[in-house]
């Protein structure tokens, strides 16, 4: 499981450095999943640990986020100055966005139904 | 007597140190998701809201500031990159769904992406916003380090971006399930995708939980809204203002 773990983190490093090197408009970890989905692609299959090494990093993944988060702190200021334009944009645009995508992707992908 | 002594004194040394803020995050977090079981697994006590709450309310309380707490709380934020990696297995597995369903995948994430911008935007001009508002608000569906850059790109104050980004993944993955579930959108790759391209990382956290389809989608959905966001946000920009 180690040595999986050192491979998504090779991955990331990787990531970082192409993006760096071409300046793409795509975070470096985004790319590194890319190149961990060619590793699996070549490999054919997940070997187990890598599998538990992503498992385990998904199930804290919410958690991950909480330091971020609370940056909200620094700009309590400006949050309540814009209160009304942030709260309504954010709150209409996070519905619109997801009863559009999910509609669309509903009628569009009728073809490959994965629910029955 | 010299006993509390020391301890006081080891307490002002340790509350300032890395370790507290470490394991500050990490029990608020406990106590987050130990509510949220508690409750059903009610979407609306989102254990990541729950947590900032709490870390919050103490580093105000105790007049810490945001750098020092993140001295600390920096070793669970660097995880992030990795765990983003990571979802390639996901991907991986459900591979063959996800290229039956390519062109699906590419139209709905294409309007998604747009319909993202240009209602935050919209709305929020209406509602009053300034430029500088409107551009901290614009990239805010996408995951952090994309919609900072493009923020900054566009005249916005990236670390207010940056804030946008964590309440837009907590709304999405709070009101996501109902939303979806109200316009009758039943299927685990639709949700999936509609999630991950409202609500980035923090929705496609939720949607691992509850399905490995729908959290393969979300996470694919998030790698490619954060790319046709760079792309189309500073065209669209061009044109708007």
């Amino acid at each position: 499981m180690l040595g999986y773990l050192t491979l998504i983190f090779v991955c990331q490093l990787a990531g970082e450095l192409i993006v760096g090197a071409l300046a793409m408009p795509v975070p470096g970890p985004v790319v590194g999943m890319v190149l961990l989905f060619l590793y699996l692609a070549r490999r054919r299959t997940v070997p187990e640990g890598l599998g538990q090494a992503a498992g385990g990093l998904q199930r804290a993944m919410s958690l991950l986020f909480v330091p971020a988060g609370a940056g909200v702190m620094l700009h309590f200021h400006l949050l309540a100055e814009a209160a009304l334009p942030l709260g309504l944009g954010l709150l209409v645009s996070t519905i619109a966005t997801i009863a559009v995508t999910g509609l669309l992707m509903s009628w569009l992908g009728r073809g490959a139904r994965d629910d029955g | 007597m010299d006993n509390l002594d020391n301890l006081a004194e080891t307490w002002v040394y340790l509350s300032a140190s890395p370790l507290f803020h470490l394991t500050l995050t990490l029990v608020a977090f406990q106590g987050a998701s130990w509510l949220f079981e508690k409750g059903g697994r009610n979407p609306l006590l989102n254990p990541v809201l729950g947590a900032v709450i709490v870390v919050v309310a103490v580093l105000l309380a105790t007049g810490t500031d945001y750098a020092s707490y993140f001295e600390g709380a920096q070793f669970v934020h660097f995880l992030l990159g990795p765990a983003t990696v990571s979802l390639a297995v996901p991907l991986y597995r459900q591979w063959a769904l996800v290229r039956r369903s390519a062109l699906a995948v590419t139209v709905s994430l294409l309007c998604g992406s747009l319909t993202a911008i240009l209602t935050a935007v919209g709305v929020a001009a209406l509602a009053g916003g300034g430029e500088e508002v409107l551009a901290s608000l614009a990239p805010k569906s996408v995951t952090a380090p994309v919609a900072m850059a493009i923020a900054e790109e566009l005249g916005g104050v990236p670390s207010l971006t940056a804030v946008l980004v964590i309440v837009t993944g907590i709304l999405g993955a709070m009101l996501g399930p109902l939303v979806l579930t109200l316009v009758g959108v039943t299927g685990w790759s639709a949700r999936g995708l509609a999630i991950g391209t409202a609500s980035h990382g923090i929705g496609t956290a939720r949607a691992l939980q509850v399905n490995e389809t729908a959290g393969a989608f979300s996470g694919l959905a998030m790698g490619l809204n954060a790319l046709a966001t760079a792309l189309l946000l500073p065209v669209l920009w061009g044109l708007l203002f």
